[in-house]
């Protein structure tokens, strides 16, 4: 599995992608946002956390349209893999690979914790390792992720079943008390008509190493190894 | 040619940080606001002086980057 994470200026967590990747067995590289083309042979594509442009006009507004998309939409075209993380997600709304916007936090608080997630199907290339529902234990770290589209999309959402996680409380229940940002169907995570393109404002990749507290963040990166 | 560019909010889409502004200009005391709704200004410097031509270009600067479609509306004026 060949990995490219893209960084734009701003992005902050490529780091800790790189490292989830690497860790799950994935070769990775670096690619700068002014770059016309992705490295040969690239499965994967992911979009790191962080504070692209500053977070200027809207977030991921610039990033969405930077030179790198055009390759990132060829690649997606083609049936590539790719990972938006928070910031990512961010710019796969702006960047039209995936539908709806991410707005303001309801509560306007930039959070920043540990948050379960429910995993909403198990039979995707990101979600393999992971049994159906299961409650996952990951981090969001994000000021806007209340996630909204319009309502003709919502439905198109769930009818197809492209939401990928929803927030939910350590045992797995879904409901406004487990939602922190107030995002439509409480959708943390989504994914393209063909499933190969996954957005989610949580961070996996925070959750890899026992010793900051758990590892529920591995299965994403080890389903990708897999379905590459 | 000047212009601006005025991004809102679609009506019906939740805008709490205009409802923040509300809230604290509830808490200062200023009398008669019944709702706040926040949005974005542009003031846009663009060459030529031809009103139409400069219109079409700020819409398809609107429709590319300065609004999300998905949440925004936008107003072109030339000044």
């Amino acid at each position: 599995m060949k990995a490219a994470i893209v960084l734009f200026p701003g992005s902050n967590r490529e780091g800790d992608a790189a490292r989830a990747l690497r860790q799950a067995g994935a070769e990775t590289n670096i690619v700068w946002h002014a770059e016309h083309d992705l490295p040969a042979g690239t499965d994967l594509v992911v979009l790191p956390g962080g504070f692209s442009y500053g977070d200027y006009l809207r977030c991921g507004a610039i990033a969405g349209r930077a030179h790198v998309m055009d390759a990132v939409r060829r690649h997606a075209a083609r049936g590539g893999f790719v990972l938006g993380i928070c910031n990512g997600f961010q710019i796969l709304c702006e960047s039209g690979l995936l539908p709806g916007v991410l707005m303001r936090n309801r509560d306007l608080r930039f959070l920043c914790k540990r948050q379960h997630l429910r995993v909403e199907r198990n039979d995707t290339a990101f979600t393999r390792a992971y049994a159906l529902h299961q409650a996952i234990d990951v981090a969001i770290a994000h000021g806007e992720g209340n996630y909204e589209a319009h309502e003709e999309t919502i439905r198109q959402l769930e009818g197809e079943g492209r939401v990928a996680f929803r927030y939910c409380d350590p045992n797995g229940l879904v409901g406004d008390a487990a939602n922190p940002n107030g995002s439509t169907n409480h959708i943390a995570g989504i994914y393209s008509e063909k499933f190969n393109v996954l957005g989610m404002m949580p961070h996996p990749e925070n959750l890899i190493d026992p010793l900051v507290g758990g590892i529920d963040g591995r299965g994403l990166f080890e389903s990708l190894i897999r379905a590459a | 040619m000047k212009a601006r560019v005025t991004v809102t909010l679609k009506s019906g889409v939740l805008d709490p940080q205009g409802k923040a502004i509300e809230g604290a200009l509830h808490s200062l005391g200023v009398d008669g606001i019944t709702s706040v709704r926040q949005g974005k200004v542009f003031d846009i410097e663009i060459d030529g002086s031809d009103a139409e031509a400069a219109k079409a270009a700020l819409a398809a600067a609107s429709e590319k980057l300065l609004a999300n479609m998905v949440v925004e509306n936008y107003r072109v004026e030339i000044l």
